[in-house]
């Protein structure tokens, strides 16, 4: 699922140089940006050297901690607990490697394998379990399946189920910022598959024309549900489409966290310069299964799943926290036992709470309600009362 | 005061918002150095700069999903998309994004933009410059969706548009942007009067076009864009027939002006449905459906629909397609003397 057998074909431009330089056509690198690979060995350096140790500890936390909480949720929605869920075992480092690259002012379109963006932003724990169970509390008020949320105090935006709309919409956003004379940038994630879409071309080619501040981050994970990425596409890295929309493009070692620190970093940095957008390909692996609805053993061997864990973004960074005398087991075990108290304390209030009302269904559909509308809410009321409604027949209230 | 067709109402309206709030961008395919295949923007570019009138690649999806983009970080995008018939590249844009951004979120992403387009035929442009999409856009909750049939009204409808909370889709009548097109035989349309400065035509509200007379038996006649010249067309040869007709104009489809329906035809007792698009879920039966859930009482005759055939809008043919007014009044005739 790797492919880093093609050479290069231009520099990758570094963080002090993406700033003010740019070459034309814009530089696409396929060769894959590491940092810290994961035998261990030390690609930059200098690069970890600019991190502070102690923000890798945090984030390392936060991505066992999303580990555990993902676990909880696979097992909530087998127990009927939870309608559905979606996890991003394995792809940890492409969710809080941006949200950490980024400055709290840039808006982020995240697909739903990436609830690590919102909180790392400090999106509530509890607002997102309580999004997963579709309770009053969740800000979308019921209104969409598990793992659609919305986190607007984070500058989240919020998600829907048909791939790839979002990337024309993070063109637009990205070209508002500048407009308003902002020096924020706006980022999309989507998976390889989605790259299949026809939003996801419009997307690239208005940001490309309009050299927009946006990032596209695509998430090769190697399957769309079922179908590897052989038969999402001939070529042999997303990336290389950059090219073909005269904008920057970089490969990065999706599990390395530090690399795609960097990766995403140097494209904010390009595109606040007023450079232009830069299509990320971040190189990874979904461990999980897509989600509650597919058992990955019909598709791919277990041979595959084995060879893929070596790549595993956890591990690593683990040895690398072990070296610097920053981790140890004992940390390790607390801060499973903190995500696990955490989420399922989250998990119990989050079920005891009621529906949102019922008042919610006819809200938000215009600014106000029409009187259409108003007629309707009168009609539920009514027949809700009538002693024939399937909603309260099912314990609705 | 000053007259104006519909295009020049449009870019007086677009004009003045843009001057008056430096959020307003146009974009769309050939709005900005060109000023629009219709016109509609000409001279905003020259006035406004590039960034505000946006000449965009050749992409509808593209256009509706970037301008949802900036309408969610707080620009006031009116994207144009230069036929309705090319709108459906951009579908799930407006039906799964647009409608939905402010509902999916709980309300935390309002999403207020414009989409212009122009829509119907006569203008000899076959399947694909002609079609009248609009119903299939009101069918899906979240999108307010109107239709001038003048020039008063279009300035007045865009610019109440620009100032809604919500995602206005404006449906032009293109086959009087600017009066009659070569060739058909419709009747002329003429310049109408427009106040130069702001003012709205409130959203959901219908209009009398045209008042009853007094003389002769009673029906209500519906309609909205350029059907409206047609009705009244008919309502002019049907007056010399003892046939008297109220004619209102809904203006706005969704949300649609229910009372306005109600209070005229349970006065008249009768009521004729006329719109371009093919009969079979055309927003014609909805508006009939409303009639008999509401009016029942007092009909006097069930209400008919005049309304495109159930084909494919055809090329040489276009003007037999078309209702013309010797369709709606025979269909007003029949509802007026039912027995």
């Amino acid at each position: 699922m790797t492919r880093s057998n093609a050479a290069p074909t231009a520099r990758a431009p570094d963080a002090g140089g993406a700033a003010t330089s740019v070459s034309h056509p814009p530089p696409v690198a396929i060769a894959p940006m590491q940092v810290l690979r994961a035998d261990g060995t030390i690609v930059d350096p200098e690069f970890i050297a600019s991190v502070p140790p102690a923000d890798i500890a945090r984030l390392y936390a936060a991505m066992v901690a999303q580990r555990v909480y993902d676990d909880r949720m696979i097992k909530m929605q087998r127990q009927g607990r939870l309608g559905f869920y979606l996890a991003c075992t394995g792809e940890e480092a492409c969710a809080y490697g941006p949200a950490y690259a980024l400055r709290n002012d840039d808006w982020m379109y995240p697909a739903y394998r990436e609830p690590g963006v919102a909180l790392w932003r400090g999106f509530p724990l509890q607002t997102w379990v309580d999004n997963l169970v579709g309770n009053c509390d969740d800000p979308v008020k019921g209104r969409q399946m598990p793992v659609h949320w919305s986190a607007r105090a984070q500058n989240v935006v919020s998600i829907s189920s048909p791939v790839g709309t979002q990337i024309p919409q993070c063109a637009g956003t990205a070209y508002a910022m500048r407009q308003r004379g902002d020096d924020a940038v706006a980022i999309c994630f989507f998976g390889e598959g989605t790259s299949s879409e026809g939003d996801f071309h419009v997307g690239l080619n208005f940001a490309g024309v309009a050299k927009a501040p946006a990032i596209f981050f695509c998430r090769n994970n190697g399957y769309a549900i079922s179908t590897p990425y052989e038969k999402t596409t001939a070529a042999p890295h997303i990336a290389l489409r950059a090219h073909g929309y005269g904008i920057r493009g970089q490969v990065v070692d999706g599990n390395d966290l530090f690399a795609v620190i960097k990766a995403v970093g140097e494209a904010a940095a390009y595109a606040r310069a007023g450079h232009g957008p830069t299509l990320i390909e971040a190189k990874t692996y979904r461990l999980a299964a897509h989600s509650t609805s597919d058992d990955p053993k019909a598709y791919r061997s277990r041979e595959e799943e084995a060879e893929a864990l070596i790549q595993d973004p956890l591990p690593r960074l683990r040895r690398w926290l072990e070296a610097q005398g920053l981790w140890d087991e004992a940390r390790e075990q607390q801060t499973q036992t903190e995500a696990s108290e955490a989420i399922l304390a989250a998990l119990a209030l989050a079920e005891a709470k009621p529906h949102p009302p019922l008042s919610t269904l006819f809200d938000d559909v215009f600014a106000a309600r029409t009187p259409l509308l108003e007629a309707q809410a009168l009609e539920l009321a009514a027949h809700l009362a009538s002693g024939e409604s399937a909603y309260r027949a099912a314990g609705g209230h | 005061m000053p007259t104006m067709n519909i295009i020049q109402a449009v870019n007086d309206a677009l004009d003045l918002a843009m001057a008056a709030d430096k959020d307003v961008v146009i974009l769309g395919e050939d709005v900005g150095k060109f000023g629009g295949v219709f016109r509609a923007t000409v001279g905003l570019q020259e006035k406004y700069g590039e960034d505000r009138v946006i000449d965009t690649p050749l992409a509808e999806a593209g256009i509706i999903g970037t301008a949802i983009g900036m309408a969610l970080y707080g620009l006031r995008p009116v994207a144009e998309i230069q036929f309705s018939d090319f709108i459906f590249p951009a579908y799930d844009q407006i039906v799964n994004e647009l409608a939905k951004f402010r509902y999916r979120s709980g309300g935390e992403y309002p999403c207020p933009m414009v989409i212009r387009t122009p829509f119907g035929g006569g203008i000899r442009g076959g399947h694909y410059h002609s079609q009248s999409p609009e119903a299939t856009f009101a069918h899906h909750a979240g999108l307010v969706c109107v239709t001038p049939s003048n020039p008063y009204d279009a300035k007045g409808l865009l610019l109440a548009a620009l100032a809604s909370p919500d995602p206005v889709m404006v449906f032009e009548p293109k086959r009087i942007y600017r009066g009659p097109a070569h060739g058909t035989n419709w009747s002329a349309h003429p310049k109408g009067e427009v106040p130069a400065g702001h003012y709205t035509v409130p959203i959901g509200k219908a209009d009398i076009a045209r008042p009853l007379r007094g003389k002769g038996i009673p029906v209500s006649l519906i309609s909205y864009g350029a059907m409206v010249e047609t009705c009244r067309e008919a309502a002019a040869k049907l007056e010399a027939e003892g046939i008297d007709v109220e004619l209102i104009d809904l203006r706005t489809l969704v949300p649609y002006d229910l009372p306005a329906i109600v209070e005229s035809v349970s006065r008249t007792g009768r009521a004729v449905v006329a719109n371009e698009a093919p009969k079979t879920c055309g927003f014609a039966a909805e508006v009939v459906a409303l009639i008999m859930e509401h009016c029942f009482d007092w009909l006097q005759a069930p209400p008919l629909r005049v309304t495109g055939y159930d084909t494919p809008f055809p090329y040489t043919l276009e003007a037999a397609y078309l209702p013309d007014s010797g369709r709606v009044a025979a269909a007003v005739r029949q509802v007026a003397r039912y027995k």
